[in-house]
């Protein structure tokens, strides 16, 4: 008999048992671990698409502020570009308002020192010619300058015009003082009384005089009564000197800012 | 010349024995038991897992699949029954190669209660899916004369379960041991290798006729609900 029903029935709880012994310990947990295994790679793709949406949002925020700080940063530049452009224009303006400023004293300190070396040199003429004058005086005559002086004045008037001489003739009669007679140094009484004679010889009256030291006047005399005034000095005959000498030195301050105006130009460049 | 391990009797009482199958029976559900247990002892659910881990589980999917592809569409329900079919037939047949070893297959009590297994199972399975009364009505159909010959249908299928896989099993026992006293050393290796290729297509058809059976006993229900919500 090649069926043994202790061994048929032996087998299938045999079978039975087997099944649940692998039920037990092979399928529930491969089929768990598989399960789990399948959900975490589920969260895990979940997670990584969650993420990589974030990343994406995050990304196109980021690119969002990225332009808009270009944009700002390009708005700013634009702006202090401007700004510099204004501030380097008025700097120019004032530096060059300042240069004309300075130019301008620099003129005027020129002009002063052309001022004061004309009367520098007015001055030194004039005693240099007195000096002179005098010097070729005495060696001349015997006569001091003073006396020259005195006779020259005497002479002047003597021979006053008309015209003068009735102007200054009106002058002293109106006159309520003294005729003032202005010397830049003290006259003899030679030349006192000889100024005196002319002037009442002139005038035929006798005149009042009154005799004044002024060292203002260079070496000259100089008679004035209510207005009217008969002078003489070397200080006339300075001033045909001291024109010339004026011409020459405008001629001297034109030159000068021609080459003062060519300087700043290379220093621009 | 002994056909059928039942007969290698170790201990005897009465009507109770302790023969060969049975003794290799329980050495294969230990090896199976054990196995299972000390592989699944250190299961990782990560993405990292021992080889063991990956055969188990290539193997478990691969019996899930295909009783899935059978038309079974909840395969962890039958997977313990199904499943465990496979895997003792084919322990069964690929042990061959141990020497002194005789598979528990190769006798017809132990496919004989197999067959009965899967026997009862059918309809069990059956009447858990539909209930008793459709289940009954399955078999008078297309009309109630298909009746006797569905029994006898049922009957006939249980019985080629059993003598097919006892069949093929004790034959290649026996060509082996016919050929060893004939040509000892080569040819047996031949055949051997050849009953390790014809035992675990006697394993696969085994699973898949079982398969077979409970989706047809589980499906009609289904074809049915499936016409019904079509109308």
């Amino acid at each position: 008999m090649l069926i043994d029903w202790f061994t048929v029935g032996a087998q299938a709880l045999n079978f039975l048992i087997l099944v649940w012994l692998m039920k037990r310990f092979l399928y529930q947990p491969i089929l768990t671990a598989i399960d789990k295994r399948e959900k975490r790679i589920a969260t895990e793709i979940a997670d990584a698409d969650k993420q990589k949406g974030e990343a994406q949002k995050e990304r196109d925020e980021f690119q969002h502020k990225n332009e808009e700080l270009d944009q700002q940063r390009a708005t700013l530049l634009s702006k202090a570009t401007d700004e510099a452009k204004a501030l380097r224009q008025r700097l120019f303006d004032e530096a060059r308002q300042d240069a004309d400023v300075m130019a301008a004293k620099r003129m005027e300190t020129l002009r002063n020192e052309e001022h004061d070396l004309q009367q520098a040199i007015s001055r030194r003429t004039q005693q240099e010619v007195f000096a002179i004058a005098r010097k070729a005086l005495t060696d001349l005559a015997t006569t001091s300058l003073e006396a020259r002086l005195g006779e020259v004045f005497t002479r002047r008037l003597r021979e006053m015009d008309d015209q003068a001489k009735a102007g200054l003739a009106e002058a002293l009669k109106t006159a309520t003082g003294p005729a003032l007679v202005r010397s830049a140094f003290d006259l003899p009484l030679e030349q006192r009384t000889s100024i005196q004679n002319a002037l009442n010889e002139t005038f035929s009256a006798e005149i009042l005089v009154q005799f004044e030291t002024a060292p203002e006047l260079i070496s000259g005399i100089e008679l004035t009564t209510h207005g009217q005034k008969v002078a003489w000095s070397i200080a006339d005959y300075l001033v045909s000197m001291e024109k010339g000498v004026q011409e020459l030195l405008q001629e001297k301050v034109k030159a000068e800012p021609k080459l003062e105006d060519a300087q700043p130009e290379t220093k621009n460049q | 010349m002994r056909l059928s391990p039942d007969e290698m009797i170790f201990w005897q009482y009465g009507f109770f024995k302790l023969n060969a199958t049975i003794v290799f029976t329980w050495g294969l559900m230990f090896v199976l038991a054990v196995g299972s247990k000390v592989i699944t002892r250190k299961f990782s659910t990560g993405m990292q897992r021992s080889h063991w881990q990956n055969l188990l589980e290539i193997i478990v999917t691969g019996i899930e699949q295909q009783i899935e592809e059978v038309g079974l569409s909840q395969p962890r329900k039958y997977i313990g029954f199904l499943g465990t079919l496979f895997l003792f037939v084919a322990a069964a047949s690929l042990s061959i190669v141990i020497p002194g070893y005789e598979p528990p297959t190769g006798s017809l009590s132990t496919t004989v209660a197999l067959a009965l297994c899967v026997f009862v199972a059918v309809p069990l399975f059956g009447i858990e899916e539909q209930g008793v009364g459709n289940y009954l009505k399955s078999y008078m159909k297309p009309t109630f004369i298909m009746l006797p010959f569905n029994i006898i249908s049922e009957l006939s299928r249980t019985l080629a379960l059993a003598v097919r896989l006892f069949g093929n099993m004790m034959s290649g026992a026996m060509i082996i041991g016919i050929l060893l006293t004939i040509t000892p050393f080569l040819f047996p290796i031949v055949m051997t290798m050849l009953g390790l290729l014809t035992g675990m297509v006697q394993a696969y058809i085994f699973f898949i006729l079982a398969t077979v059976y409970i989706a047809a006993a589980t499906r009609v229900r289904k074809r049915k609900l499936g016409t019904e919500a079509k109308q």
